[in-house]
């Protein structure tokens, strides 16, 4: 099981990977900027995932939008930005590859001259928008603000959230868009994967005509912030809600670092799905809670791992919080059983398989090669990404419970009904969060 | 594996966009059919890139089989159907298909309940004698059922504060009434309150049946081997299945302006619309043209004005959705609370205008085909899509060239179309609004849109 490939490098620095896959008349351009919500500063948040949104406003030479020639040419298209990498990709029908070429060298090298105030303040405004969608109006919607404030301390770059804070939305200036675009929009920042119907000598001729003229720019130096818990970060707020929920996160290591895969597994069987420990207790046996879900949330710095549970009516978030920590302890104590581990290992299998599926688009055979050659320049690490989870035993998993799932040193996060104060978990003070 | 590129080749043009060349040919998949004694369909395409097989039951029934006063019914029987059979509990099966690493998923709509099951292919047959495990022969045990209304309850509890989902459950009951498309397929709290397991039992030995029912499996499978798989797995499932739900009853005549009180929203969440087409409609294709001009995609004409240009929301769109029967046509789109007046008067003008005031343009039309041709083969590229693609055969009874037919017919839409089409089945008198937002501060400009004083529904209501 793999993602074949060939990478090559233009002289500009960018990186350049081809992945051939005749099955459908489709090809996948997939665009990664090694730039995320980590390289903001304090006061300035929101703003790489800003700038993401001015990407889709036109750019010198085509002023009028980017979706519109790609839509007509049959093409689907979209971005995303998280804390470590924005990505932006297309996939269209095999004639329209030069199109979609075009359109993204474009912006990567013409994007300032088509930038206007007017675009910038809709875009900001489309934002703000966004924000009170997903997170504002949505019932807990502003957990991931308070439990990244708790993990990480103000000046960490995973402090604060992609979507960024409102008052540094609007205080956001142009100036710093067009900053922001020469520091880290350039060849020597990204990488370009091609996936699907193509051609490799003469994708690469078109990607060398549209791509190659655009100057290298800086290199960007990678960053890196330690961070630990110093204890039971213990906070609560109250929201629009019916029914309390506990959220439990814990500093872990690095996406791809020893103990992620382990952790990735041990989170699994912990709270995913209805064979987990936790399911089958709390909402299962018990019946104290109304849904559990954990994971490990890999980063490029370090990680952080997740435990939700929502509390059935007349239960109290301490009761799920006892309950959760008794589990850990077992698995801390006695490990998985041979069953969990099987069952993990066939998991994973299918799961990598299942991704060998879709040429483009989020997650896709061509966002999977830039991700690995992005995070750790190693495009052919798919194979060797299936095998941390396959070399995973009781003894690695126990000792990642051990290591990391420390209940003395987490962030305990309640929201609570409007005036429900004493459902929350013990000894919580209150957090202030927009 | 790095190697040098010469740079010797042509200068990009950057004086006008390349034109896209012409799309390759792509053989649609081809479904062979068989039935089974029992009924049941066994549809089957290869599929071969990746060795994985899709599992894909459909079961001609679902929400608006519910019986009067247990609306729910059929998505509670939907969920039971995982919660353990034969001998073997709920977590017993969930563990039996997680040995085999599958993607297990249930779904219910109106008119149907799908099961779907992806796996590795060497566990082809273990896959499909567990999905038949759970359709055929789920256990329905009291204590289960138990659990499980009692989860769907917290759930109608917590979407009480959800307001996309206080939207979408308003919406349906404002336009369609008592009508068996009227409630979401969850239900309501009063219905599952009363249901009994029997009640489950007895939805399960009449709806779900072989003979309301087809097997799609996509992958490297052999179709009379599959045929021959599939008979021996489902050999014990009898049953013709009761009559599809028939019409009811005239729709009822709602306000034009309705509004669900959210104190203090950030957002106003928006649904504009009425009942319309059903999918055999004859002017599907030109519908599906117009929708897309209309609210359909980035560049439609809806999501430019209310996002592009007026920045009030993330994203706006329109959608017919086709049912069996006449289904909804719904304008969706969340607004922030200062915006709510303007964006459901822009939204009504966008409506009115591409009924004819406004017809769409050649250049609107021919994106809009565009869109929708030029990328079709991309909707069958993995097992699961191809899947979902046969899918909507088998529910809507589409005849085998559809797909093939598809491109062809799009093409042949013409501005004239658009606009019959939407005067057609779109009526600006029966277009119910529904603001779901914080109406202190929006109910004197609600007052001023000519749609009447607001109806205010309560929350509880839904």
């Amino acid at each position: 099981m793999n993602i074949p490939f060939t990478r090559h490098t233009l002289d500009n620095g960018l990186d350049i990977l081809l992945h051939e896959d005749h099955a459908c008349p489709i090809v996948a351009v997939n665009i990664w900027y090694h730039v995320g919500s980590k390289n903001e500063q304090p006061g300035r948040t929101g703003f790489a995932h800003l700038f993401e949104h001015l990407m889709f406003e036109g750019s010198q030479h085509h002023d009028h939008g980017f979706f519109q020639p790609l839509q007509g040419a049959g093409a689907t298209l979209n971005g995303s930005t998280n804390a470590d990498r924005t990505n932006y990709w297309e996939v269209v029908p095999t004639g329209a590859l030069e199109l979609a070429l075009w359109m993204e060298s474009d912006r990567m090298g013409y994007l300032l001259p088509a930038l206007t105030e007017a675009k910038f303040t809709n875009q900001r405004d489309v934002v703000l928008n966004e924000r009170r969608q997903n997170y504002e109006n949505r019932p807990y919607g502003l957990a991931p603000m308070a439990l990244l404030a708790a993990l990480f301390p103000p000046e960490h770059p995973y402090h604060w959230t992609t979507i960024g804070d409102v008052a540094d939305l609007q205080a956001a200036k142009l100036d710093e868009v067009r900053a922001f675009f020469r520091r880290y929009y350039h060849p020597a920042n990204a990488s370009i994967a091609l996936a699907g119907d193509v051609d490799p000598d003469e994708a690469l001729a078109l990607v060398d005509r549209y791509f190659g003229e655009i100057d290298a720019g800086e290199r960007v130096a990678p960053i890196h912030v330690d961070a630990s818990l110093p204890r039971d970060i213990r906070i609560q707020f109250e929201d629009r809600i019916e029914l309390p929920r506990l959220y439990l996160a814990w500093i872990t290591p690095a996406m791809f670092a020893e103990g992620d895969a382990d952790l990735d597994l041990a989170t699994d069987l912990l709270a995913n799905g209805k064979t987990s420990r936790l399911y089958r207790r709390l909402v299962f046996d018990e019946r104290l809670a109304t849904d559990v879900s954990a994971s490990q949330n890999s980063r490029e710095m370090m990680g952080y791992a997740q435990i939700t549970a929502t509390a059935a009516p007349g239960h109290t978030l301490a009761e799920l919080e006892r309950v959760i920590f008794e589990e850990i302890a077992r698995l801390a104590a006695e490990g998985p059983t041979d069953e969990e581990i099987e069952r993990g290992r066939v998991q994973a299998e299918a799961q990598f398989m299942f991704r060998l599926q879709t040429v483009g688009g989020f997650g896709g055979k061509s966002d999977q090669l830039n991700a690995y050659n992005v995070f750790l320049k190693d495009p052919s690490y798919f194979p060797k990404d299936l095998a941390r989870y396959q070399v995973c035993t009781k003894a690695s998993l126990q000792a990642v419970v051990n290591r990391y799932l420390d209940p003395a040193r987490r962030v305990t996060l309640s929201i609570v009904p409007h005036g429900r104060a004493s459902l929350a978990a013990p000894d919580s003070t209150t957090a202030a969060v927009s | 594996m790095t190697q040098p590129i010469s740079g010797q080749g042509a200068k990009a043009d950057r004086t006008q966009l390349p034109a896209p060349g012409p799309t390759r040919p792509f053989p649609f998949p081809a479904i062979e059919k068989s039935t089974l004694p029992n009924g049941l369909r066994v549809w089957t395409v290869r599929h071969t890139q990746v060795p994985l097989v899709a599992f894909t039951l459909l079961i001609r029934r679902g929400a608006s089989s519910d019986p009067a006063g247990k609306d729910g019914l059929a998505a509670v029987t939907a969920d039971m159907l995982d919660e353990g059979s034969g001998d073997r509990s709920a977590i017993e099966i969930h563990e039996a298909l997680a040995r085999l690493g599958a993607q297990f998923d249930t779904d219910i709509g109106s008119d149907a309940t799908v099961t779907s099951v992806t796996v590795l292919s060497r566990f082809t047959r273990r896959a499909l004698e567990l999905l038949s495990d759970v359709v055929v022969r789920p256990a329905i045990r009291e204590s289960d059922f138990s659990r499980v209304r009692q989860l769907r309850l917290h759930r109608l509890t917590q979407m009480r504060d959800m307001p996309g989902a206080v939207a979408d459950r308003a919406f349906l009951k404002l336009v369609y009434g008592p009508h068996s498309y009227g409630h979401s397929p969850i239900g309501s709290e009063t219905a599952l309150a009363s249901m009994q397991v029997d009640d489950v039992r007895a939805f399960h030995a009449r709806a779900i049946r072989p003979g309301v029912s087809t097997l799609i499996a996509v992958g490297d499978c052999d179709h009379a081997a599959m045929v021959q798989m599939a008979s021996e797995a489902f050999a014990d499932w009898t049953g013709a299945g009761d009559a599809e739900p028939a019409d009811a009853g005239s729709l009822p005549q709602s306000a034009r302006l309705n509004i669900v009180p959210r104190a203090r929203a950030p957002q106003s969440e928006l649904r504009i619309g009425q009942v319309s087409a059903a999918r055999d409609t004859p002017d599907y294709h030109p519908l599906v043209v117009a929708n897309t001009i209309l609210g359909g995609q980035f560049v439609s004409r809806i999501n430019l004005n209310l996002r592009e240009d007026k920045g009030l929301t993330y994203g706006a769109r329109t959608a017919f959705e086709f049912r069996r029967r006449s289904g909804p046509f719904v304008l969706q789109v969340s607004v922030q609370t200062s915006g709510t007046a303007k964006a459901i008067e822009e939204s009504l003008a966008e409506i009115a205008g591409i009924r004819g005031s406004r017809p769409v343009t050649a250049a609107e039309l021919e994106l809009g085909i565009a869109a929708l041709t030029r990328g079709y083969a991309r909707s069958f590229e993995t097992g699961e899509q191809i899947g979902r693609g046969a899918l909507q055969l088998a529910l809507y009874d589409l005849p085998d060239d559809y797909f093939e037919q598809f491109v062809p017919r799009i093409e042949r839409v013409t501005a004239e179309d658009v606009s019959r089409v939407m005067s057609r089945h779109l009526d600006p008198a029966r277009m119910v609004t529904l603001v779901v937002g914080d109406l202190d501060v929006v109910g004197k400009d609600l007052e001023a849109l000519g749609l009447g004083d607001p109806v205010i529904l309560p929350p509880e209501a839904f």
